[in-house]
């Protein structure tokens, strides 16, 4: 589950956690802005449990607004929290359009299952510690922030 | 953490001198081992706190302080509203009002020790925890409302637990000054139906037996006698609190700039507590408060009907419930003055010392007991607050053993099935929905709590009462 960086390039996109010492940090890389927030949240779900157990059979839609990059990346990962939280469910796929400053977001997943999915843990929040939107000279957009749990 | 980069004063007390744009020294109360194991990102946190505006006397580390967001979690920082001063949604954190209640049985470990599985099942059973788990009653928006200006009150109101149990609440068991307007309706929504459940990550339901007494006399009076078994409820205000924090660190960050108050990381996003923001925060962090409240009080009520079941004739009385992720308003004498302030207490306990008159009458003569929990392995602590502790960081103490290693770091080490069986073969029983889960809370991922309560008392923050090991854990 814990994926290493290795040629950018050739496994694009991806996702990945970086250490806090409380907390997880979670990463997502591709080859836009929408796909690196894409996989942000899909490091948002390994956070609770594999997203490879996640059966994607009910889809949620939701959108937000904010006045930069950084910014729009932690309203949409706190989105994504609050639709986990309320409807007691957990989203293996995310897709992402953006306008502007407007990001509208799909996301698909299931009710949780403890037995299942065995979720480890109840993610609170996306913080704007170590929060960071940037694209490389490469054009591989980076995407990530540390998440309260 | 390099302790040359500080002053020492003594074994327990550094000093970060004020350079740069704080306002006010940095001081650490931790032994050289203990500052040494702190993450250099404590000590940049503990200086950018003590740049915020408004900040009295100084920016204090307790020993059990981590790297948070913005503040450090173990940080304690006061301000003054009449000269200008913050608050700061990071300073309190996302667990709004999250803290320890602690339980007495009257039963002894003998009486325990043959019922101690059943036990750990019906409790399982009982009390909704882990990731998606939901409560015993779903609520309506009103029904929030006045749970949010009631806490423990509201609880007690609806049936759950004794009016006895408030005397030994924090505030009583309900936060003066919650504003249910201020809080939006995302964050009601949130916790509709999670009134009554434990949580997951950190939080924890423990069986524990009172193992060892260093202040007789004080336990004496917390009623907690070597051998008895009590139950501690580690949990916070849930998703109305997380939902709070995430709303007003928001609209923090959005009006800063309005404030002139440069800030060196957006973590510290904070209001003018003189400000319709800083007021309207205020008033929706004491609803979580009282919602923080409210939800241990269900949750003692679900653990005592579990007692009923399997030990008919145990009486459980409430010994303390105190939080440790707060900001209060609080009278300090400060240059010999008395202030009013407001008190940012992130990962950290409040720990009043005898004869303070916000303790309950049967603990004004010793103190407050300060609830500290450990790792599910190792141990917990009931310390005592001093009279000293008052004058040395606004009468607070430590608030856990505090992470020495992240998630990651811990799954890569340790499996959930070998610590539940490795503690199984130290008479510890677990419970939990999540084996990754425990995994993530394996007792060796933290720091070794014993060190931080003795330098706790070293430091004079507090005094310890007695050690509790852990018989049964239900790990959310």
């Amino acid at each position: 589950m814990w994926v290493e960086a290795k040629d950018m390039r050739n496994t694009l996109p991806r996702w990945e956690h970086f250490d806090h010492q409380s907390d997880v940090g979670v990463r997502g890389l591709g080859r836009s802005r929408e796909e690196a927030f894409a996989q942000t949240a899909q490091a948002l779900t390994a956070v609770v449990t594999d997203p490879a157990r996640v059966v994607t059979r009910e889809s949620v839609r939701v959108s937000c607004q904010a006045p930069d990059d950084e910014m729009l990346l932690v309203d949409w990962l706190n989105a994504v929290i609050y639709e986990m939280a309320t409807r007691g469910m957990i989203f293996g796929r995310f897709t992402l359009v953006r306008e502007g400053m407007r990001l509208d977001g799909e996301m698909v997943g299931e009710r949780i299952d403890v037995e299942r999915h065995q979720p480890a843990v109840e993610v609170k929040a996306a913080t704007v510690t170590c929060l960071r939107v940037a694209c490389d000279a490469e054009g591989v957009w980076t995407a990530q922030c540390v998440v309260d749990v | 953490m390099d302790p040359n980069r500080l002053l020492k004063k003594s074994d327990t007390e550094w000093w970060l001198a004020p350079s740069g744009r704080m306002r006010v020294p940095g001081i650490f109360f931790a032994s050289e081992e203990l500052v040494r194991a702190m993450d250099e990102k404590v000590l940049e946190q503990v200086a950018n706190v003590a740049g915020l505006p408004g900040i009295v006397r100084a920016s204090f580390a307790m020993p059990d302080a981590h790297w948070g967001y913005g503040f450090p979690i173990g940080g304690v920082a006061a301000f003054s509203a009449e000269a200008g001063g913050v608050i700061s949604a990071g300073g309190v954190g996302f667990d709004i009002s999250c803290g320890v209640r602690t339980l007495c049985t009257g039963l002894s470990i003998d009486e325990v020790e043959p019922r101690r599985a059943a036990l750990a099942d019906a409790l399982f059973r009982a009390v909704p925890c882990g990731v998606g788990s939901t409560g015993p009653v779903r609520l309506s928006f009103s029904e929030l409302n006045d749970l949010m200006l009631g806490g423990a009150r509201w609880s007690v109101k609806k049936g759950f637990g004794k009016a006895t149990d408030l005397e030994t609440i924090e505030e009583d068991g309900a936060m003066a000054g919650a504003d249910p307007e201020a809080v939006s309706p995302e964050a009601k929504k949130r916790q509709r139906d999670q009134l009554g459940t434990l949580g997951s990550g950190n939080h924890y339901l423990e069986v524990q037996e009172v193992a060892e007494i260093f202040a007789p006399e004080i336990a004496a009076a917390y009623q907690l006698r070597a051998g008895e078994v009590v139950v501690s409820i580690h949990c916070g205000s849930r998703g109305l609190g997380h939902q709070i924090g995430t709303d007003y660190l928001r609209s923090m960050l959005a009006e800063i700039g309005s404030y002139g108050t440069p800030l060196p990381e957006r973590e510290l996003a904070c209001a003018p507590i003189d400000s319709a923001l800083g007021r309207r925060y205020l008033g929706a962090m004491r609803a979580a408060m009282n919602c923080a409240m409210a939800n241990r009080q269900v949750i003692a009520h679900l653990v005592r009907e579990t007692f009923d079941e399997i030990f008919p004739a145990a009486e459980l009385t409430l010994l303390y419930d105190v939080s440790h992720n707060t900001c209060k308003e609080e009278e300090h004498e400060v240059d010999g003055q008395n202030c009013r302030l407001f008190v940012h207490r992130k990962g950290a306990t409040r720990a009043f010392g005898p004869g303070h008159p916000a303790l309950p009458a049967v603990y004004r003569r010793v103190g407050q007991p300060v609830l500290v929990g450990g790792s599910m392995g190792t141990a917990s602590y009931v310390l005592a607050g001093t009279t000293e502790g008052m004058g040395r960081a606004f009468g607070s103490a430590v608030h856990g053993a505090g992470r020495s290693l992240s998630r990651h770091e811990a799954t890569r080490r340790w499996k959930g099935r070998a610590v539940v069986d490795a503690l199984a073969g130290h008479g510890i029983v677990i419970r939990s929905p999540s084996l990754r889960g425990v995994a993530e809370e394996a007792p060796g991922a933290y720091k070794d709590v014993g060190a931080v309560v003795d330098a706790a008392e070293q430091a004079g923050l507090a005094r310890k009462v007695v050690r509790l090991r852990p018989l049964v854990c239900i790990k959310g």
